[in-house]
């Protein structure tokens, strides 16, 4: 009886110990892919012909927007203003202070407009402008919402390199 | 022959990725035998390190409150000793489910580096009464406000922020001891036409 009971004691602790394992791991998983770097899938045709339609794979690091580092034309993973829920991908055009001359609806009309970025917001634009819901219609985003910055691309294997 | 290596899945990928490092660190670690004591110790702070960040950014953590925008919830008094701490958790950053009343902090929209507190009056699609007439909170945006209008920088002066903003919800007071207790929704009954 009691040898039963100090297998079961031995045992218990090794699971114990193996799951601190992997829950140690787990946590280096998430400082890994929330502060230095991880690989992410974007896909959609509003950065065309920068990235392809049907998806890359891109390697995108954490270090550089919270050093304020980021600045007009690195492509950045942004959190969406309209759907806090949704990560998208686009380039930045101009910082706070600058002034911004765009193309309202290139597809339709030769309309443009001239706006100044207002302190602390940056506006962000698709590469692709005839498919892009960016800063053209929801206006610029405060500097808080960029995710990260996209450094190269990693799959698909042909177009391995920096954009 | 390179692409059957790897996995379809790039997550995956650099999951095992991962793997292998721990594992080779592991390795390396037992080999050397003077410099043990000293490894161990670092591997250990770097593991405590690692939980609570993973702890502090996933699940809850804990935040001084400065300024006196939102007295009397938090710093009731100017001449206090101490800041209020408050007891905040990340749990609603899952769906980004929010309601009126909450106390929110966010990075202020005119610098990231900032970090506010304030409390959520409405949400998208409510209309907040302004100087020029009423306006609506657009979709995936809120209206903060701090509880002591005189004093508070907030969407009355820079405009509805998107929830994206948001890191936290605070539920309790937890310093100092006499002002412990859990901080409540409240819905101002005023300034809010639906």
């Amino acid at each position: 009886m009691r040898l039963w009971f100090g297998k079961w004691t031995s045992i218990a602790k090794e699971s114990a110990n193996r799951a601190a394992i992997f829950a140690k791991f787990l946590c280096l998983l998430h400082v890994t892919n929330t502060y230095i770097f991880s690989p992410i899938l974007v896909y959609g045709p509003s950065m065309l012909p920068t990235l392809n339609l049907t998806g890359d794979v891109v390697l995108s690091e954490y270090i550089s927007h919270r050093l304020g580092k980021v600045g007009p034309g690195d492509v950045v993973l942004i959190q969406s203003p309209e759907n806090p829920r949704k990560i998208i991908t686009k380039r930045v055009v101009a910082m706070e202070g600058e002034v911004v001359s765009f193309l309202v609806d290139p597809s339709r009309s030769d309309r443009s407009r001239t706006v100044v970025v207002p302190k602390g917001h940056v506006w962000i634009q698709g590469d692709n402008i005839y498919a892009s819901n960016d800063s053209r219609n929801f206006g610029p985003i405060p500097y808080g919402l960029i995710q990260g910055k996209v450094c190269c691309r990693v799959w698909p294997v042909d177009c391995f390199g920096s954009l | 022959m390179f692409s059957t290596l790897l996995f379809m899945d790039p997550v995956l990928n650099f999951t095992v990725f991962q793997v292998c490092i721990y594992l080779e660190l592991d390795l390396v670690i037992t080999d050397m035998g003077t410099q043990n004591i000293i490894w161990n110790v670092c591997k250990k702070y770097l593991t405590i390190g690692l939980v609570g960040i993973t702890l502090t950014d996933r699940y809850a953590g804990v935040c001084p409150i400065r300024g006196s925008s939102m007295s009397p919830t938090f710093n009731p008094s100017l001449g206090s000793f101490t800041d209020d701490y408050v007891f905040l958790e990340k749990f609603c950053l899952d769906k980004y489910k929010f309601s009126h009343g909450d106390v929110v902090i966010f990075s202020s929209p005119t610098n990231y580096k900032e970090r506010c507190v304030k409390r959520i009056v409405a949400m998208e699609g409510d209309y907040i009464s302004n100087v020029n007439g009423a306006s609506k909170v657009p979709e995936g945006h809120c209206w903060v406000e701090g509880d002591n209008s005189a004093s508070s920088f907030d969407s009355r002066s820079f405009g509805p922020i998107p929830i994206g903003l948001i890191h936290g919800r605070v539920t309790h007071v937890i310093w100092p001891p006499q002002r412990m207790r859990k901080v409540d929704r409240r819905i101002r009954q005023d300034g809010l036409a639906f």
